[in-house]
Parts: structure tokens; C-alpha cells; sequence
């Protein structure tokens, strides 16, 4: 379809804005200017070049489009990249949201700009290759080489226990991800290969099937985060520089979901099918606990924290509901919560550049001197809360329909979650927003500069757009959303009919 | 009947011996050549190592087999012999500093670390017990002179003198199961003893674990261990950076090759003794590496570490567990000499340090090496897309085909507990507030540093070669 390696490019691109940067030596101010100029630039081209892929995508085509194919570690083994309806979005979500995290780290990262620029570009690579990998062993390398440029991302521009958060990030997302490892491993002797579609279409045994299920589960759950392995991400948040929190709760999260989509799902469909009850428990917990936890919170980024990972509960539950409707609903979502929280972040540090802190006691009454940012965090707050009319709403309320048709009490108890997240989010928009402006320190603070609504506006159009008009994305994934669902319901169906027969 | 057909050609042991008589004739300059001869011993030595690995490369392919099958050349011991080279070749030009000392001018020790590379050679080749020990013995007693030989050191001759002790027990304990081996099966050739030995008697099993015994003490695999920290960190930084390298390649080269050929017909003894040592290398490598706070105590705990994983690849006994172990030490080696080329360069003001507090903020005043550094940590640690995740891939492979779970799922644990403390080193190198600057690193650590990190970084875009040739050197064994 095409004759030139259009995902290699989007994947490899911004590598290339790293080694520009780093051929253009020095420390000075020119310099860092420089750096901010080639990383925003590399982002915008790759983010344009991979609109091209929208461009050219077939969403009446479930398979994988773009497919490139060359040897690489044995025969069996190769470099394999594609995308279909389902990891397009997410693509697309990388590269459109990182000239937003460059923009943001515009001023407020002045130590190391280059290393800084360079590690998020390097990530960026990283993420766009985990969606585009089609080969198990390519896509672990690429999953797992995202943790090096986070790991000193937070530990090195990072907050006060950036140690401790870079740590834990680190390591909790490694002892997932080894697991994981072997059991690729154990799927490449079973099947003679790792091609993530040949594997698709193979059958696994049950009881490997179980095994690497779990082992899959083991790297996914902590990734997304699920409850209970979730400690990690309110700390990485917390410590991390504002773009990178946004990084973290858009993209790097959304990881987990689609490994489940792309492998836990069609691969290993009975595993899936016999431990929906545990993920519908676990995802009901995330979503009524962590919500409460979240109502507890004294730190701005924290709460966003929490109610991320209860988000990521709906989306749990909604693709091991295992219906159109739910699957959908889950990817939906993602991309939904990777725009949403991530302007969240984006808000929470436009505060924090001013004020240097983060508690949630420290503000009140912005409202009468920032009524912009008022309205831009308000947009986003409802959002969060999945009000109508913006795009959280379409993905919860999916998720929703496609578990209600599964399971009666997991849909029951999770929509409790909505009325929860309305609870946390407005007691955090009234805290910092309302009431009078009595604090001394807040008196003379600025509303938001023209670099700033530049980041947030377009991610508040997007909100409203979606919420409105959720077509372009659902459409996207249909096809591809369809044939996985069919694929997994005639897997469960042929297994319940080969129970009744005996 | 002619000395040639009766198997005794010599052209397979051309390289040993060019090897052999070079270092003669260097010994004979060295000592009679007026004036300081170490640096010329050195940079000859440096061209004698590069001259023996060509003519290995140029032997005609295939297995040959000389002295009666007690010397063995296939792609197997090709492949190990060339890294053995390499491994040594470095480790010369890493000592160029530390010989260029005018306290301690020994034109012996590139003398020594020649002969230390014959034996290892013998060794990796060795088709028999004879040959074995033969081999091990030159390998291991130019070892402990070069470990002493920091003479006015008391920590460096402790060093040697311990690795010598615990060394003679350990040659005592291989000729045990040596002789044990011989006594019941009536000959000492691998060959001889894989079709003699077709069933587990006592006697044969004794005789393995007293051999084994001996081979994981110069692996320094747990339990026999205990000598590596206080080595590591006694003997000179260039002589550890020996330790950690070739004489490893060599010694687990013949342990995959004594295991697999001369016991192939016990394979679950063996196995099950392979895979306890397996699991506490890589447990006591990792736990036993948190606390430590001198580098070289911690390069020790993580080489023990290391040894554990390679070993993963042997316990499966099969032909893809080979190549696993071959890529293994492969990486292993690069990855070791890069560090070392690291931990060479730590000096401020002319003044060695050791401690890893004192790496603190390197990042910041020298970016560069501590960017290479890093990525060999991380790849130590086997965080893809790094060299050293390759490494873990291949023995892991191995171990899960052989359906040896438990033991792959307490080898990746115990990876995430090793990945602690080098991230602990990158903390310190990125995260802490830097210390004054080091001195300038030196030109040939900057190349050895240079090709390693290269190697390690960039391993993941072009694998191929190195595993092509790692697979057929395995296949050579079965």
C-alpha cells in the first residue's frame, strides 16, 4: 500500500531529533534554546507525519495496514510493525500529545534541557514502537525500554522523594514485565514463532493459556495500574515533572490497556473468559476505593493520581466484558482519559509554575484573578467526571452498556464510581477555584500566558469534540474492535459447546 | 607409522604455540634487554594476542581433533578462544596505566597474562581430564602471581594469596573427581567417559560433583564463591577487570563442555547440580550486592550473579541452552571490560577511588561517560533494548524450552533484585549533587570504553552475526 516505511518513520523520527541534539553541543542559553526548537519540531513533524497514517488508514480494514517486514534476531524473530484500529489511536495520541509535554517543559525546565529534551524523545520513540510492534519479542523490547528515559526523567528533574518514586516506578514495572518475558518465551516454543498475528490465530493449550494469561496479567496490571499493585503511579506522579505526569497518566498507562486488547483478549481467549470475575472485582475495587482515597487526597496531582487509576478501572472492566460495546468503550476511553488527564497534569502545573507547590490547601479563589484557567480546568474537571457533552462521558457510559450486558452487579457497582469522581473532582475544583481569593501568597497571580492556553486549548477543543462527536474515534477501531470480539466470543462459545457435548 | 598419522598433527595447535614460544622470546627480551622494556613487553604482548586470534581464524573449519583426541578445535572453542583473546587482548591495553607506574615497573606481568591465555586456550580445547587440568593449572597459577603483583600492597599480595589457597583446594578437589571419574570409567578422554557412562552409579556422580566443584570455584559460583569479593577488591583494578573477563569465558567453556559431552548420558544429575548453583549465583548476586559500597566489591557480587544466569543456559543440557550460554558470556565480556574501562578512569588528582559515593553527579561533569556507563549498568541489569537483555533472552529460551520454570522465574526475580543495585550506581551518577571533576581519561581506556558501549548499545540493531555464529559453535558440541 505504501512504498515507504511510514511507521518505521513515525517510530524513528524523533531518535533523529535526539542526535541532532546531541551533535549541537554545549550548555549556554542558545543552546538550550536550540534544544527546546529541534525537540518541538521533531515532535511536530513526526505528529504530522503520522497524521498521514489517518490519512491512508482503511478502518473498513480489520487487519493490520502499513505492515513492514525485515530479519532481524533469527528467523523466526523478526522486525515486524503494523497498526490496526485498535493501536492506530494510540499512535496517533503519542505523537499528537508530545509537542503539547515540549511546550510545557518550554520554561519550567531550565537545568539539563538537552538531556531532558533528548530522554523525551527517546520515550517517544519507545511508545510509538510498544503500539507498533508486531512481534512479541520487538514489542517487550520497546515496552520495557520506555522505563530508562522515565526512570531519569523522574529522578532527575524530578520532586523532593524523586529517588523513591523513580525507584518503585522502575522496579515495580520490572518485576511485571520479567514474568511477561517468559512467558513469550513459552508462547515462541508453543508456536515456533513470536509474529504477534500468526499468534492471533493460533491456538494455545488451556493450561498454558492460564499460565500466560497471568504472567501477562502480572506486567499489564501493574502498568495500567490496577488495583491493588497501583502504589507506584500516585508516587511517579507525584514526584515527576509536569510533562512528565502528563506522559505517564496519557500514554505510558494506556500500555497496559492495549496489551490486554492486543494480547490478553485474542490470544489467550479462555484465560480471558475464565478470569473476567477477577478483573470485574478488581476493577469495581479500583473504582469505588481508589475514588475514595482520591477524596482523601491534600495534593492536587495526587487526587488526578487516584482517579486515574479508577478510570482505568472502567477500562478493565469494559475490554473483559468482552462485548463490542465494552471493548470499544475501553478504547475510547483511553484515548479519552490520555487527552483528559494529561491536560489535567498540564493544568495542575501551570498552577505549580507559579506557586511551587502543590497542596491543595495552598489555593482558593483563582477564579477572580485567573478566569481563563477557571474555565480550561472546569472543561477538564467535568470531563474527568464523565459529564455529557465531553469525551469522558462516551467511554465510561460504553464500558458501562458492554459489562451491563455481562455482568448486572460489576456494571451496578462501577457506575457508582461516576457519582464518586464528581464527588473528588468538584470538592477540588471548588477548593481551588472558589471562594475568595484571601491568601496573600496567591494575590498577584497571573492568569495564563498565550504558551500556555496554546497547550490547553486544542486538548479542550478535542474534549468537547469528542464528547460530541465521538464517530472519528469509534470509527477508527470499529472494524478491527469487531473481529477481536467475534474471534474471542466464537473461542469462549466452542469451548461451552464442547462442555455441554460431554 | 608417522608422528602426523598417528594423530598427533600439530597445525591445530598453531595458535598455542606461537602463542607459547612468543611469550618465551618476550620473557627473554624482557630480561635481557637493557633498560625499561615494559612498555614494549606490553605493546608486543598486545600484537602477539592479535597475531594468535588471526591464525585462529585462519585454521581450516570443521572439528579437528590432535594427541589423540585430547585436544579438540570446533566452532565451539573457536568462538570462546577468540573471546578469550579479546578478553585478555583488553585487559593489556587496560593495564597500560598501571604498568606505565615507575614504583612498579614488571615487564612479567604482560609475560604472565600471556601464559595465563595459553592455559585458558589448552583449556577451552582440552578433550580430556589431562588437558583439563593442564590447562586450568597455567590459566590459574599465572593468575595468582599477577593477583599479587601489586608487591607492596598488603591487600593486593592477600589477594593473591588467598586466590592461590582457596585455588590449590579447589585443583585438589577437580583431581579428585578427576581420578574418581577415571577409576570407574576406566579412561580419562570426554569421549571415552560419555560412552562409558550411560547410567548414574554412585561412583560416577561423586567423581562429577567433586570435578563440577572444582569448575564452579573458578567460575566463582556459589557455594565457592567466597574468594571473589576479597580478590575483586584486593588484587589491582586492571588484574580484576582480567578476572571478571577471560578467565570466566574459559572456565565456563569448559563446564558447558565437560557437561555436555561427557555427560551426556546423565543429564538429570548433572542438571539438577547445575541448576542449585544456577539459583544461588543469581540469588546471592543480587541480594549480596546491595549493601556493598566499594564498585569492585560490587563488580565481584554481580560477576558471581552473572555466572548464575549463564549457568540458566547450561541447565537446560541442550544445544539451544549452549548457544544461550555462548551469547551469554559474549555480552558478559563486553559489558565487564566496558565497566572496568569506567571504573580505570576513576581518579581525581592522580588518586584511584573505588567507592561508589564518589561517582556522585558524574552525569553532570562528564556527560558522556557516565551516559556509557549507565547503559552498561542497565544492560548488566538486562533492561532491554540493551546488549545485556539479549543475553538473559537467549539462556531463558533455553531454560523454558527445557521446561525448567521454577528455576526461570527465580532467575528473572532475582534479575529485578540485581537491577536495584545498578540503578543504585545510576542514582548516584545522575541524581546526586556532583563531586569535583575527574582527571581526564586516558586514550586507550576511552577505546575500550568506546567499542564495549558501542557494542552494548547498539547490539539490538544487528544481532545476527554474533548469534549465527554462537548457534553453530553449540552445534558443535551435540
Amino acid at each position: 500500500m505504501t512504498t515507504w516505511p511510514i511507521l518505521s518513520v513515525v517510530t524513528f523520527l524523533p531518535v533523529v531529533g535526539a542526535f541532532l541534539m546531541y551533535i549541537s553541543r554545549g550548555d549556554d542559553e542558545a543552546a538550550r534554546r536550540n534544544s527546546r526548537w529541534i525537540a518541538l519540531w521533531s515532535t511536530l513533524i513526526t505528529f504530522a507525519v503520522s497524521l498521514m497514517l489517518v490519512w491512508r488508514f482503511d478502518p473498513s480494514q480489520p487487519d493490520f495496514q502499513f505492515v513492514e517486514k525485515a530479519p532481524w534476531l533469527a528467523n523466526t524473530i523478526v522486525y515486524h510493525m503494523g497498526v490496526d484500529g485498535i493501536s492506530l489511536p494510540f499512535v496517533i495520541l503519542t505523537t499528537a500529545l508530545m509537542p503539547f509535554c515540549i511546550i510545557a517543559s518550554w520554561k519550567s525546565v531550565t537545568m539539563r534541557v538537552r538531556e531532558y529534551m533528548m530522554a523525551f524523545l527517546l520515550l517517544e520513540t519507545l511508545m510509538v514502537g510498544t503500539f507498533c510492534a508486531l512481534d512479541l519479542v520487538l514489542f517487550y523490547l520497546f515496552f520495557e525500554g520506555g522505563l530508562i528515559p522515565m526512570f531519569l526523567i523522574i529522578g532527575v528533574w524530578g520532586g523532593p522523594r524523586r529517588v523513591y518514586a523513580s525507584f518503585k516506578f522502575f522496579l515495580y514495572t520490572l518485576l511485571g514485565s520479567v514474568l511477561m518475558l517468559l512467558a513469550i518465551m513459552a508462547l515462541y516454543w508453543n508456536a515456533g514463532t513470536t509474529d504477534i498475528p500468526t499468534l492471533m490465530h493460533t491456538a494455545v493449550p488451556r493450561s498454558l493459556q492460564t499460565w500466560a494469561w497471568l504472567a501477562f496479567f502480572a506486567s499489564f496490571a501493574v502498568k495500567l495500574p490496577m488495583w491493588p499493585v497501583h502504589t507506584w503511579l500516585p508516587d511517579a506522579h507525584v514526584e515527576a515533572p509536569t510533562a512528565g505526569s502528563v506522559i505517564l497518566a496519557a500514554i505510558l498507562l494506556k500500555m497496559g490497556g492495549y496489551g490486554f486488547l492486543r494480547f490478553s483478549l485474542p490470544m489467550f481467549p479462555l484465560a480471558s473468559h475464565d478470569f473476567a470475575p477477577l478483573i470485574f472485582s478488581l476493577s469495581v475495587i479500583a473504582i469505588i476505593y481508589t475514588s475514595l482515597v482520591a477524596l482523601m487526597q491534600e495534593d492536587i496531582k495526587k487526587l488526578i493520581a487516584y482517579s486515574s487509576v479508577a478510570h482505568m478501572g472502567f477500562v478493565t472492566m469494559g475490554i473483559f466484558a468482552g462485548t463490542t460495546q465494552g471493548v470499544a468503550g475501553g478504547v475510547f476511553q483511553m484515548v479519552s482519559h490520555g487527552i483528559v488527564s494529561g491536560a489535567l497534569f498540564l493544568c495542575v502545573g501551570i498552577v505549580y509554575d507559579r506557586m511551587h507547590t502543590r497542596e491543595i490547601s495552598a489555593y482558593g479563589g483563582l477564579v477572580n484573578r485567573m478566569p481563563l484557567y477557571a474555565l480550561v480546568f472546569m472543561v477538564f474537571t467535568m470531563a474527568n467526571v464523565g459529564l455529557p457533552g465531553t469525551s469522558g462521558f462516551v467511554g465510561e457510559f460504553m464500558t458501562l452498556i458492554g459489562t451491563f450486558k455481562v455482568s448486572i452487579p460489576t456494571a451496578t457497582f462501577a457506575t457508582t464510581g461516576v457519582i464518586l469522581s464528581a464527588a473528588y473532582a468538584l470538592w477540588l475544583y471548588r477548593k481551588v477555584i472558589f471562594g475568595a481569593l484571601v491568601k496573600p501568597s496567591l494575590a498577584s497571580i497571573k492568569d495564563l500566558t498565550f504558551r500556555e492556553s496554546l497547550t490547553l486549548m486544542p486538548l479542550m477543543a478535542l474534549t468537547l469534540l469528542f464528547g460530541f462527536y465521538p464517530k472519528p474515534v469509534l470509527d477508527m477501531s470499529a472494524a478491527s474492535v469487531q473481529q477481536l470480539v467475534n474471534n474471542y466470543n466464537t473461542a469462549v462459545s466452542a469451548v461451552k459447546a464442547a462442555a455441554l457435548l460431554q | 607409522m608417522s608422528f602426523e598419522s598417528a594423530g598427533y598433527q600439530l597445525l591445530p595447535v598453531l595458535p598455542e604455540l606461537v602463542l607459547a614460544v612468543g611469550a618465551m622470546v618476550l620473557l627473554m627480551i624482557g630480561a635481557f634487554r637493557v633498560g625499561q622494556t615494559t612498555r614494549l613487553v606490553t605493546g608486543l604482548s598486545v600484537c602477539l594476542l592479535v597475531v594468535t586470534g588471526v591464525l585462529e581464524l585462519l585454521l581450516p573449519s570443521g572439528k579437528v581433533t590432535t594427541f589423540g583426541g585430547s585436544f579438540i578445535v570446533d566452532d565451539f572453542a573457536r568462538f570462546l578462544k577468540i573471546l578469550a583473546l579479546i578478553g585478555s587482548t583488553a585487559t593489556l591495553v587496560l593495564s597500560i596505566e598501571y604498568l606505565a607506574d615507575s614504583s612498579r615497573r614488571i615487564f612479567e606481568y604482560s609475560i604472565l597474562v600471556l601464559l595465563s591465555t595459553l592455559g585458558m586456550m589448552v583449556l577451552i580445547s582440552a578433550g580430556d581430564l589431562i588437558m583439563l587440568y593442564l590447562g586450568l593449572e597455567l590459566m590459574s597459577l599465572a593468575l595468582y602471581v599477577v593477583a599479587a603483583s601489586n608487591r607492596d600492597n598488603a591487600k593486593s599480595t592477600e589477594a593473591g594469596l588467598k586466590y592461590f589457597v582457596l585455588g590449590a583446594l579447589s585443583s585438589g578437589m577437580l583431581l579428585y573427581g578427576a581420578s574418581l571419574i577415571y577409576g570407574f570409567t576406566g579412561t580419562v578422554g570426554f569421549a571415552g567417559v560419555a560412552a562409558a557412562v550411560k547410567t548414574g552409579s554412585v561412583g560416577i556422580v561423586f567423581g562429577l560433583v567433586f570435578l563440577l566443584a572444582g569448575l564452579c570455584f573458578k567460575i566463582s559460583a556459589v557455594p565457592f564463591h567466597m574468594w571473589t569479593p576479597d580478590v575483586y577488591e584486593g588484587a589491582p583494578t586492571p588484574v580484576t577487570a582480567f578476572f571478571a573477563s577471560a578467565p570466566k569465558v574459559a572456565a565456563l567453556a569448559v563446564f558447558t563442555r565437560v557437561a555436555l559431552t561427557a555427560f551426556p548420558g546423565i543429564i538429570p544429575q548433572w542438571q539438577q547440580i547445575v541448576v542449585f548453583v544456577a539459583i544461588a549465583s543469581m540469588a546471592l548476586g543480587s541480594f549480596a550486592a546491595i549493601g556493598q559500597k566499594n564498585i569492585k566489591r560490587l563488580m565481584a557480587y554481580s560477576s558471581i550473579g552473572h555466572m548464575g544466569f549463564a549457568l540458566v543456559g547450561l541447565a537446560a543440557g541442550t544445544a539451544e541452552g549452549a548457544q544461550g550460554v555462548l551469547v551469554y558470556i559474549a555480552i558478559y565480556v563486553a559489558m565487564t571490560l566496558g565497566s572496568f574501562a569506567v571504573i580505570l578512569t576513576m581518579k581525581r588528582n592522580g588518586q584511584h577511588f573505588e567507592n561508589i559515593s564518589d561517582f556522585a553527579g558524574l552525569s553532570r561533569t562528564n556527560p558522556l561517560l557516565a551516559f556509557f556507563f549507565a547503559m552498561l549498568l542497565f544492560s548488566l541489569a538486562g533492561v532491554p533494548p540493551l546488549a545485556g537483555f539479549f543475553a538473559k533472552f537467549y539462556v531463558f529460551v533455553a531454560a523454558i524450552k527445557a521446561g525448567l520454570f521454577t528455576l526461570s522465574v527465580v532467575g528473572v526475580l532475582t534479575s529485578v533484585v540485581g537491577a536495584y543495585y545498578y540503578l543504585l550506581i545510576v542514582k548516584v551518577m545522575y541524581f546526586d549533587e556532583p563531586l569535583p571533576q575527574v582527571d581526564p581519561m586516558r586514550m586507550e581506556l576511552r577505546t575500550v570504553l568506546a567499542v564495549a558501549g558501542l557494542f552494548n548499545i547498539f547490539f539490538f540493531v544487528y544481532p545476527g552475526p554474533l548469534v549465527s555464529v554462537a548457534t553453530s559453535a553449540a552445534k558443535s558440541l551435540f
